[in-house]
């Protein structure tokens, strides 16, 4: 089984998207009034307080940031085995807020539709909108992101992997090519 | 990663990692317990039974709750009033129980081995929720789970574990768990409630309750079986010697670190093992075990119902 790797952002290029995203969630809301992040774990954890400090420096005022964790949403126990559960840590209220929900890599749809049902127990949030650092496409559900960092288009087979340094910031996204095996 | 075991049986089968999986599961379940909506749809459409062929109320509410909270639906059977007080076999009752095609099966039966015989023979996972004087796992993972949230670890904590060890499935599988997960275990106990060969089983063994409780982070008082002392003749001379030697009283707890918590896997026999002083004392954490029974269920249940592989025992 051979791989090949294809760099398709750098991080400077992370770097502009998540400022852009920055400036997008801030100028469709129009502030930041009742408008919270969740980031879906792990990776759009790491991305949402990446958003989450630029707004800061934008707004000059912080803003409320949680992380969910989809395991316990998902829809194929029995397929996968059961992969360690995360922590939800969301310490605040979110009924009738706003929530930008953030994930690194957008592709089925399922891991969405798993943290909605997830942050629906929690409250009831008064909008729920998606940013996303890569869309790869391959939707299996009525699903579509508000912010999107980079469209990439992808074989299904292929792989989109975000790597983060020791400190969870994003330096790196590559789309994998595997040959010789099945996707995923 | 996914976790290998289709059923728990017991602590024994369990690696360290196993353990640790099972623990780090329930910290993700715990949360979902202080929610207003405390239900999450992962075991959606699966069924468990809980049949309890012995007397339990903590046990089965805390393993019907976790069920529920995880969307399972959860039905209950016990011996009184079920064919079992009929004559019916064990295994003809758990193949009738199969045949109704539950996914998991949560069960307690006075008789040791009795969820190992039929997990050999059913296609469900079977979890034990007590056999006989044998084991009692989710007991101990709790118990775990609890030394873990107070004491900020389980390695080289010092543990004693006092009363009827003989006859206690919660002692047993607690000892398998802490030597497990590298803490030291000290066993206090009258004689006659001393297992043979205790020496055997990786702990210290003390003839005085003082010895084994001092400079320990936790003292695991266990219940005096009234029912065991009236049916096989008796252990002790009084309960009241047994509460001047070996219960729990505020000076005898003064021996042990200035942190150590005390628990007790309930039902309490207050003045017996434990003096009313000492259960609601600052130092008990007895109730906070009852309430992280139900995380540590909840990820037993999730666990079993995404294990792939067969248990060999």
């Amino acid at each position: 089984m051979s791989e090949q790797n294809t760099v398709i952002l750098n991080s400077s290029g992370i770097e502009r998207a998540l400022t852009r995203i920055a400036h997008e969630i801030l100028e469709r809301n129009k502030g930041i009034d009742d408008l919270v992040l969740v980031g879906i774990r792990t990776g759009g954890d790491h991305l949402a307080a990446e958003l989450a400090r630029r707004i800061e420096t934008i707004e000059g005022q912080g803003i409320e940031l949680g992380a969910v964790d989809i395991t316990m949403y998902r829809d194929d126990l029995g397929s996968r085995g059961s992969l360690p559960v995360g922590k939800t840590d969301i310490l605040f209220s979110i009924d009738e807020k706003k929530v930008v929900l953030v994930d690194d890599v957008l592709f089925t749809g399922r891991t969405i539709r798993a943290a909605m049902d997830a942050l629906m127990d929690l409250g009831r949030p008064r909008s729920i909108q998606l940013a996303v650092l890569i869309d790869r496409g391959h939707r299996e559900l009525p699903i579509r992101p508000d912010y999107v960092g980079r469209n990439v288009p992808t074989a299904r087979e292929e792989d989109i992997e975000v790597r983060f340094d020791q400190d969870n910031r994003a330096v790196e996204v590559r789309l994998i090519k595997q040959q010789g095996r099945g996707g995923n | 990663m996914a976790f290998g075991h289709k059923h728990i049986l017991g602590i024994e089968p369990l690696s360290r990692e196993d353990i640790f999986t099972i623990l780090d599961t329930a910290e993700g379940f715990k949360e979902i317990n202080s929610r207003d909506i405390k239900k999450v749809p992962t075991l959606r459409g699966r069924t468990i039974i809980n049949a309890f062929f012995e007397n339990s109320t903590r046990t089965r509410l805390s393993f019907e709750i976790a069920g529920k909270r995880l969307s399972a639906d959860t039905v209950n059977i016990s011996s009184s009033g079920s064919s079992v007080a009929k004559g019916e076999t064990l295994e003809d009752t758990a193949r009738n129980i199969e045949a109704m095609r539950p996914d998991i099966i949560v069960m307690r039966h006075g008789a040791s081995g009795a969820p190992h015989y039929l997990a050999e023979r059913l296609d469900c996972s079977v979890v034990n929720a007590g056999d006989g004087a044998h084991e009692h796992p989710s007991q101990a993972l709790l118990d775990l789970f609890t030394m873990r949230e107070k004491k900020g670890r389980l390695e080289g904590l010092e543990v004693a574990i006092v009363g009827d060890i003989s006859h206690s499935r919660v002692a047993r599988s607690n000892l398998y768990a802490l030597n497990r997960v590298g803490a030291n275990v000290r066993l206090a106990g009258p004689g006659t409630m001393l297992p043979p060969e205790v020496d055997r089983l990786g702990a210290r063994v003390c003839n005085r309750i003082e010895e084994a409780i001092e400079g320990a982070d936790v003292v695991m008082m266990l219940r005096i079986q009234l029912e065991r002392q009236a049916k096989g003749g008796p252990l002790l001379p009084s309960l009241r010697e047994y509460s001047r030697f070996y219960g729990l009283n505020p000076d005898k707890l003064t021996l042990a670190k200035p942190d150590a918590i005390v628990m007790h896997p309930g039902p309490m026999n207050r003045g017996v093992e434990i003096s009313s002083s000492v259960a609601d004392g600052s130092r008990n954490v007895i109730l906070d075990q009852v309430e992280n029974g139900v995380a540590v269920r909840m990820a037993l249940l999730y666990l079993v119902a995404g294990g792939e592989s067969e248990d060999k025992d």
